[in-house]
């Protein structure tokens, strides 16, 4: 077995596209359930949205790379708003059910044959990502020190992916901080008290709703810039459940456990899939195909997500006391 | 076993390549393929014209039992596949009236070839002199009786769903892997194991109803004395359905299949309805399932208790129910019921390792739609969400349909958030 590339790959994961846009969209999940209480299932519609719209301004519509960042952002709010006025009065779990299904709905509609003019179907849009890599500073060449080396596109990606990171991070420590956020924790905890109080808890919920559905979405323009190409059925329901397994082993309602859970999350995922698939060439298992890799590592994901769960719901860093995982 | 199923059908389609195509010294590896079904049914027989691009010919098939064809090609690039209509059966035509295609096959790689086939008639297709007021009816009666059918295989898994909610309280979304777990273990005792279709279902589902036993005695039982959250537990089915999703897919494939038996039946005309006899057949085994079920907790003890336990747990166990003994009796019974829809589903598409995934939204829809904890509110939604996912093809083009059910979903939450037969106070 190679165990330098292993390595390599593995530490390069750490800080990679996937880890960025990942880290991103369980940020916006982090403000959703973790500090909120909301159940959002639906955050791949998030970053869908905002992929699709800026893929769709500049390809179909001909618009300029910031007036597609702008329809896509613009799209993120609309969807929150659009998601939230039915479903933030329901229970938590109907409104699980509600967000998946609209996730579903908006995916379905992406792909569909009906409205291959302006999605392109199942193959998606490409060729956007153009003005983006026009604004890139970085010189052709490679970047980095040591295993962390990178092209100069994806070290754009990277650094522009890291800083948004950075500001989102950043915005939801002042904003926990600030009277807003005790009042998203306190509707967490205890919603009837909230409202008691005077508060309008839809009102923040929405506001919450639409944070995180934001900061989900920069994730989506990662994915779409990164890849330079947007396809529905990356956007499908796994992307939303990884992004929560992420968020737990991070630990939720703080502000840094998502980052440094999606970091784990790849570092983990690319490891596995290193050594067995070394292993598996090197003959070591001789039971596994070299397609069964992938799905072992995925498999192995949701049995994660079970022990997590069942013995330290909190993840890594976070505190018992804060995480809302109990019905009301 | 399966590889070796595997081995041999390839081993057989191989040996008539061979004897078709003596003089083509094209390896299989790289080439055009396709599946023709109609209404669910593999079409046989089907003449398929393969020629290059500038219009020599390649090779000429025909569909098989199984409905699929295969052309080996030499060379990678363009080819133009002609399906010959008159060959098709008669009430069927291709989807937009357009019968030519011409895909791009690349270095060592089979590329697949759609003919998706309709009804004579259906919306889409332009060049149709029917069409009137009739033949709307007559497919609007068509669409009528497919979705009855998959709203009989979405209430068969709704009911576990809404007994397992209304006990325990989870919202259980590894639901669909059990119906994914039914349609394999079937497919196993089918193919694998080379029992009949009908022993190797029975096979299946008391073995899922074991394991749905299993799952509750040793892990959601377990998890319940911790004291688990509902949210939590909610979340843990998460991870257990990535989890069984991904066995499926380690030990099945990422490939569709089907029985062994059944699969390719000729249709039978009842009225405006055209359908395999399986299908008859399935709908009564279902209806018969779903009445039997249906008795059985207006009747009995069991049932009784289950109800009560599904409408106050505290209330239901201080009268002296033993809520365990109950609930284990739902899990049970909704794991074998739950892989009874699944080899139903299998039985009128195909299996996938997704395909309970892909109806679980579904499921949903008619749990809530009907009710969540209620018994019979997830019968009346499920065939309510059936039908109108069918018959809103007659408008919509049927990669839209789940988008409407799930859209009345989402309305039905707005405004009557308890469902048909549910009570208010369940929105909590």
């Amino acid at each position: 077995m190679d165990w330098v590339t292993i390595i390599s790959t593995t530490v390069k994961a750490a800080v990679g596209v996937e880890t960025v846009l990942y880290a991103l969209a369980a940020i916006g999940i982090n403000v959703h359930f973790g500090y909120t209480g909301l159940l959002n299932f639906g955050q791949a519609a998030f970053m869908a949205v905002a992929g699709y719209g800026l893929a769709v301004t500049v390809t179909v519509l001909g618009l300029p790379f910031w007036v597609g960042i702008g329809v896509g952002l613009l799209a993120a709010v609309l969807l929150a708003i659009i998601l939230g006025i039915p479903t933030l009065r329901l229970r938590a779990d109907y409104l699980a059910i509600v967000t998946i299904a609209a996730a579903e709905i908006i995916r379905l509609i992406f792909r569909s044959v009906a409205f291959k003019n302006v999605f392109g179907g199942s193959d998606g849009q490409r060729g956007f990502s153009d003005g983006f890599y026009a604004l890139n500073p970085f010189p052709e060449g490679d970047y980095g020190f040591g295993w962390f080396t990178f092209n100069n596109r994806v070290t754009w990606v990277l650094f522009v992916g890291w800083i948004l990171i950075a500001l989102s991070c950043l915005i939801v420590y002042l904003l926990m901080k600030s009277p807003w956020g005790r009042v998203l924790k306190a509707i967490r905890e205890d919603e009837d008290a909230v409202r008691a109080l005077g508060k309008n808890v839809f009102s923040y919920k929405m506001q919450s709703l639409i944070l995180g559905g934001v900061i989900g979405a920069l994730g989506g323009f990662i994915y779409g810039l990164a890849f330079a190409s947007v396809q529905p059925d990356i956007f499908g329901t796994e992307t939303t459940f990884f992004a929560y397994t992420i968020v737990i082993l991070g630990g939720a309602a703080r502000v840094l456990g998502p980052v440094v859970g999606s970091m784990i999350f790849w570092v983990l995922l690319v490891l596995v899939n290193g050594i067995l698939s070394g292993a598996v060439e090197a003959g070591y298992l001789p039971f596994m195909a070299p397609t069964q890799v992938g799905p072992v590592r995925f498999l192995l994901v949701g049995i994660g997500l079970i022990l997590l769960l069942v013995y330290r719901p909190q993840g890594i860093f976070g505190d018992k006391r804060e995480i809302a995982i109990d019905a009301r | 076993m399966r590889r070796a199923v595997i081995a041999f059908t390839a081993f057989l389609s191989g040996l008539v390549l061979l004897l078709t195509a003596p003089a083509q010294a094209a390896t299989a590896d790289q080439g055009l393929r396709g599946t023709l079904t109609f209404q669910g049914q593999p079409v046989n027989g089907v003449k398929i014209v393969v020629t290059t691009e500038s219009g020599q010919p390649v090779a000429q098939v025909t569909t098989n039992a199984q409905g699929t064809w295969q052309v080996p090609v030499e060379k990678a690039g363009r080819y133009k596949v002609t399906l010959d209509v008159a060959t098709l059966p008669k009430n069927a035509a291709v989807r937009g009236g357009n019968n030519v295609r011409t895909p791009t096959v690349y270095e060592g790689n089979m590329s697949t070839v759609l003919f998706a086939l309709q009804p004579k008639g259906a919306p889409g297709q332009p060049a149709e002199e029917a069409g009137g007021e009739g033949s709307f009816w007559t497919q609007a009666a068509q669409l009528a009786f497919e979705g009855l059918n998959l709203g009989l295989i979405i209430a068969l898994a709704a009911l576990g769903l809404s007994l397992i909610y209304g006990t325990t309280g989870l919202t259980n979304f590894a639901h669909g892997e059990l119906v994914t777990l039914g349609a394999i273990l079937a497919y196993a005792f089918n193919v694998g194991v080379g029992l009949h279709l009908i022993p190797a279902a029975v096979i299946a589902v008391i073995l899922a109803g074991g394991l749905g036993y299993a799952q509750d005695r040793f892990f959601w039982g377990a998890l319940r004395k911790r004291g688990t959250g509902t949210i939590a537990m909610m979340i843990i089915s998460i991870g257990v359905a990535l989890f069984l999703r991904y066995v499926f897919l380690i030990f099945f494939g990422g490939q569709n299949e089907a029985f062994a038996q059944y699969t390719a039946q000729p249709g039978i005309e009842i009225g405006p309805i055209s359908a395999a006899p399986k299908n008859f057949v399935a709908m009564g085994i279902e209806l018969l399932v779903l009445i039997v079920v249906g008795v059985a907790l207006l009747r009995t003890r069991t049932g009784k208790a289950a109800r009560a336990v599904a409408d106050n747990p505290a209330l239901a166990s201080s009268s002296g129910i033993n809520v365990d003994r109950v609930i284990r009796i739902i899990w049970t019974m909704g794991g074998a019921i739950a892989a009874l829809a699944g080899i139903m589903l299998g039985l009128s598409q195909n299996l996938k390792y997704t395909m309970g995934q892909d109806i679980l939204l579904l499921i949903f829809a008619g749990v809530t739609l009907g009710g969540l904890g209620t018994a019979f509110g997830a019968l009346v939604g499920s065939l309510i969400v059936g039908l109108f996912i069918q018959l809103s093809t007659l408008w919509v083009p049927p990669e839209l349909k789940s988008v409407g059910a799930l859209a009345v979903l989402i309305i039905v939450l707005l405004f009557r958030p308890q469902g048909i037969l549910g009570r208010r106070e369940r929105i909590g």
